[in-house]
């Protein structure tokens, strides 16, 4: 072989750049409720392929070098044709409760998109049979080309658009096809220079409307519905890991975007253009010529309240956007304004693209806007303020559709609103608008939220502390550093009647003075926020068919209402409006857990079963298949957890996931690398017992960490990003190291006994890590990281004794067996 | 829901999808019989929706008028087969026609009268401004996409509904010219309400704007002037449920 083992790391970084790029293309496509399908979608295509291997070894490995080439290029047609084929299909996730006809779809849009990853796994699995004298260096190409794939498509996609980047991962595979052809027995060079052309070819000249993801966007998401108005066009774009950002005129129909204006306002709003993140989540950059009367009507929107009770305030605004409630805080006369925004290419566009356009209100010498995740700037800023503002950036169809339901969200939690308490002056005022929604989920979460963190901050009546107002279609809430005084109650109440919105809590708000002006069936909010600061609180909570318990650090899931005794009920009302109040994330989470475990079932374990009769005795099939059934699940618990919580860390999700999933693969593989060692050392030649103490080190590591990431992460925030993610993978690394351990040693132990039962435990194994990438994300909602992390712990705890009984063959061992199953992380 | 209304449900759909199977086959049919099984399909809803409807069931003129209008022609070809069955309907350039139910709850909202002038904001197919024709004196509908726009002109003027006058434009200024209007009906998604539509809703008159996303109306508002000039909504939810569990049923 002339290649070496480069083209094991080329395919390994291409089949994990893909799988990033996936979760990016199809958030643009539909919603973001989708990657959590493609995690598993690449994990079965992983799982699969493993099977496949089991069966039909042997003929591939002989001729290895052009099975590995045919795969790769197998992998890079696949990667370009899956991601054409089903980008149009006319799946449409909004009509699934009118018409599951729609599933079938869904199951055709699996069908074609585990392809790539089937071919991309081939490719390794192959080269762990062909160098199975030398698994350790395959591990290490393998591993840093896992790494390099997942850190570089977040450096990538900074650098170019997605469907380019799809481009490049497809050519980056005929690359790997080249290098592998060149090991050929014959026709060595004819076959390396056309797959050498063909990846040149396919990485400058392919159409990009073969991948444009723009033209196939769901019709239903807002950017596509704002170009369907006549002279609409997209006069900007800009491209990053954080989004897809587009942004529209529209001259004929202007935008005049201003959600909770009040029906009192006459004024119509300046000309607008559209930003979009993703095709969805609209915000404004409104137009402005320096005269304050042009904006005269955002004193009329709920968000306008605490400018009512605050004087020339120093105002934060978390979530900077295009500005509106930076204008808002000039024309309210604010005495200074810092605005935090975590796009980088969002502020560019606010602050330079069209700051002709926004009047340049961003270089104003009171106006100053950082680049910073809303959290972390609280966290480490030494600046004081009088008014903290959160406005609303969600779109409003988002949220009703409750597609955030399963993000974290470090924004709402009890600790945050800690966070924002403390960098306020008194008297000062987080004021926090959201979407009103019927019957009412956001709002009342977060009033429990921030009675939660003022009674953690000492505060005995939370109620004067405490006020929500409510147009017909928003609702801000204002958390007081110190209780509101009798002329800021008036106050209140008069704002409250020129617009025509409701207070649903103030201090001294009477039941006669609610549910005025926008009248709900019941005036929930208010009996809710009664409730809520009385005794009746834990009794209410659990009545409440929403989830509306506050969010915390340990289960940021603000979004998430869905509570499963309100399903039935919600079905069954399906068609007259109750589909509009379930939250389909965690439901379409579920649902995708029910489907990854069926195809799983079929793909990878009904083969294997058929093959049974090789694999020995029926009571060690059983107890090796729980082992690797256990390992499976835990391994992928802890790297979840992970990374869920090194979001609040890295302050980006996408960050989390590249360098918790770079960490967790390259220091696994330098683990299982290291396993023989270990086994020969410290397990003095037992596989058993070196696996017994390699998972009480995990055990001990992991509830170490449980306890002292959010101490360690409450030191480092302010940190700069590189120094974070340094820090990030050397936390990841012992535990990760100690993790990669058990799945070969316990191949070891298995495969003296049985070979073919290898085959057996990379099925078990692939489909365990389908399932619990999945179960992980619903058991953390549930339980939060501290539970699925000891779920975790238990697994790794109780796995060795399922393989002990059977140690005397441990003296055989030798060698270690191939463990394909690590590039996916197990 | 008492048993026998869900024998009715379960035979209206029974009877929706058996002409469902006949219409494909005979696509020239008059398809009578389906918008009979959608009627009662409205009805069954209807009696478990108390709060979102006004008077205790829903007009029967209302119904009247939606067992008339040949529903199946306001559909693309490809939706013709589905168009009598519970549920919104896509129409193409994102949006959709809504559930019949739904159609029937902003009409009875709307309670136009023999002499009443009402204005659509968002023609989209076409069939809730064919469903008002014959309630009102005179329905007026703006639609912001061209082609939608011209194509439900053309179909409300083949069908002869005389009465309905349809434009292409922004609905932000609603209509002047023939303001002020006895009821107003937004179906155009919108972040906030248009200061010039609540001027021209004539006093005591009505607006209903639906919320919610595309295929999921969350709740039908209200919206009426008050003589002192004060405007106020209402939130109707298409559905009975009470959030806390153990709570107050209605």
């Amino acid at each position: 072989m002339r290649a070496g083992l480069l083209p094991v790391s080329l395919i390994s970084a291409a089949t994990l750049a893909h799988e990033v790029l996936l979760m990016r293309l199809f958030s643009i496509l539909q919603w973001h409720h989708f990657s959590y399908m493609i995690i598993s979608i690449a994990l079965l295509g992983f799982g699969a392929s493993g099977t496949f291997l089991a069966f039909a070894r042997r003929p591939l490995v002989e001729r290895y070098p052009a099975a590995f080439a045919a795969s790769a290029a197998l992998f890079g047609i696949t990667a370009v044709a899956t991601f054409a084929g089903a980008e149009r299909l006319p799946f449409n996730a909004l009509e699934i409760v009118w018409n599951p006809g729609q599933l079938g779809w869904l199951a055709a849009s699996y069908a074609l998109l585990i392809l790539p990853f089937f071919f991309g796994a081939t490719c390794i699995g192959l080269a762990f049979s062909r160098h199975s004298r030398q698994i350790g260096r395959v591990y290490a190409f393998d591993l840093v080309g896992a790494g390099i794939g997942a850190l570089g498509t977040v450096g990538l996609l900074f650098l170019v658009f997605p469907y380019a980047a799809l481009r490049l991962v497809a050519a980056l595979g005929f690359a790997a096809a080249a290098l592998a052809a060149t090991g050929m027995a014959c026709h060595r060079w004819i076959s390396a220079g056309g797959l050498g052309i063909t990846a040149v070819v396919i990485a400058v000249w392919l159409p990009p409307y073969w991948t444009a993801p723009g033209p196939h966007m769901s019709q239903y998401k807002g950017l596509r519905m704002a170009l369907e108005v006549p002279n609409a066009r997209v006069v900007e774009e800009r491209s990053s890991p954080l989004g897809l950002l587009t942004v529209v005129e529209s001259p004929t129909v202007p935008f005049r975007y201003v959600p909770g204006l009040s029906l009192a306002n006459t004024q119509e709003p300046p000309a607008q253009l559209a930003v979009f993140t993703d095709g969805d989540s609209i915000t404004a950059l409104t137009a402005y010529d320096g005269d304050p009367a042009t904006i005269a009507y955002l004193d009329r929107t709920t968000a306008a309240l605490p400018y009512r009770i605050l004087e020339r305030p120093r105002v934060l605004i978390l979530g900077a956007g295009g500005g509106e409630q930076v204008l808002l805080a000039l024309r309210a006369g604010a005495d200074s304004v810092d605005a935090v925004e975590v796009n980088p290419q969002m502020i560019d566009l606010a602050r330079n693209r069209f700051a002709d356009f926004g009047g340049d209100i961003f270089s104003r010498p009171n106006v100053h806007l950082h680049l910073a995740e809303a959290r972390s700037y609280a966290a480490t800023t030494g600046e004081r303020y009088d008014l903290i503002q959160m406005p609303l950036l969600d779109s409003f169809s988002a949220a009703a559709a409750g597609v955030q339901s399963m993000h974290e969200n470090y924004t709402y939690t009890v600790e945050a609103l800690r966070d924002y308490l403390a960098v306020l002056r008194p008297p000062g005022v987080i004021a926090i608008t959201r979407w009103l929604r019927v019957p009412p989920r956001d709002i009342l979460k977060l009033f429990a939220t921030a009675i939660a963190a003022l009674e953690a901050d000492g505060i005995a009546e939370p109620g004067r502390h405490l006020a929500l107002i409510r147009s017909w279609n928003t609702s801000t809430l204002l958390v007081a550093k110190s209780p509101f005084t009798d002329e800021d109650v008036a106050a209140i109440r008069d704002f409250a009647a020129v617009n025509f919105f409701d207070i649903s809590w103030a201090p001294g708000i009477s039941a006669s003075a609610v549910n005025n002006y926008n009248q709900l069936d019941q005036e929930y909010l208010y009996e809710g926020a009664l409730a809520l600061l009385g005794p009746e609180r834990a009794n209410f909570t659990e009545r409440y068919k929403f989830d509306i318990a506050p969010a915390t650090d340990n289960r940021p899931y603000f979004f998430d209402f869905f509570r499963w005794r309100a399903l039935p009920e919600l079905l069954t009302l399906r068609t007259q409006g109750g589909a509009a109040m379930l939250d389909w994330g965690y439901l379409i989470l579920v649902m995708t857990l029910i489907q990854a475990a069926i195809l799983s079932a079929l793909l990878i374990l009904l083969p294997l079963w058929l093959r049974r009769r090789t694999l020995g005795g029926a009571v060690h099939r059983l107890r090796f298949g729980l082992y690797f059934l256990a390992l499976g699940l835990a391994f992928l618990f802890i790297e979840i957890a992970f990374i869920q919580r090194f979001v609040l860390f890295l302050g980006h999700p996408l960050y989390a996931v590249a360098v918790v999933l770079a960490g967790f693969l390259a220091f696994a593989g330098l683990g299982s690398a290291a396993a023989a060692g270990w086994m020969a050392g410290v397990g003095r030649g037992s596989a058993v017992r070196a696996i017994a103490v390699a998972v009480v080190v995990i055990a001990f590591l992991a509830v170490t960490y449980l306890l002292a990431l959010p101490f360690i992460f409450g030191q480092l925030l302010a940190l700069a990003d590189t120094a974070k993610i340094a820090i990030a993978l050397f936390l990841i690394a012992p535990l990760a190291f100690f993790m990669g351990m058990p799945f070969p040693l316990g191949l070891v132990h298995v495969g003296v006994r049985s070979e073919a039962f290898i085959a057996w435990a990379w099925g078990i194994n692939g489909c365990a890590s389908v399932l619990s990438a999945i179960l992980a994300a619903l058991l953390a909602m549930q339980v939060g990281f501290t539970g699925v992390v000891t779920i975790a712990c238990i697994l790794y705890l109780i796995a060795p004794a399922l393989l002990a009984g059977s140690g005397r063959y441990d003296q055989k061992a030798s060698g270690l067996v191939p463990d394909m199953n690590a590039t996916t992380g197990e | 829901m008492g048993p026998l209304a869900q024998c009715q449900a379960l035979l209206a759909a029974v009877l929706a999808s058996a002409a469902t199977v006949v219409s494909t086959s005979a696509p020239a049919q008059d398809r009578l019989a389906e918008r009979t099984a959608m009627i009662e399909t409205i009805k069954w809803h209807a009696r478990s929706a108390p709060s979102a409807i006004v008077r205790q069931n829903i007009d029967p003129a209302v119904l009247n008028t939606m067992g008339k209008v040949p529903r199946d022609l306001f559909v693309p070809e490809e939706q013709r087969g589905a168009a009598y069955r519970d549920r919104p309907l896509p129409i193409g350039y994102g949006q959709t026609i809504s559930q019949p139910f739904i159609v029937a709850l902003m009409t009875d909202l709307i309670n136009a009268g023999p002499g009443d002038a009402v204005l659509e904001i968002g023609t989209g197919s076409g069939y809730q401004a064919a469903v008002l024709s014959p309630l009102a004196a005179k329905v007026y509908s703006i639609e912001i996409i061209p082609e939608l726009g011209k194509r439900a002109a053309a179909r409300l003027a083949e069908l002869r509904f005389d009465n309905v006058e349809v434009k292409v434009g922004d609905g932000y200024y609603g209509w002047p010219a023939h303001a002020p209007f006895d009821g107003i009906l937004v179906t155009a998604a919108a972040s906030h309400i248009p200061p010039p539509l609540v001027e021209q809703l004539a006093e005591g008159g009505r607006m209903v704007v639906p919320v919610g996303g595309p295929f999921a109306t969350q709740v039908l508002m209200l919206v009426e002037k008050r003589r002192d000039g004060s405007i106020t909504t209402r939130q109707l939810l298409p559905v009975t449920f009470v959030p806390l569990r153990g709570g107050k049923a209605r």
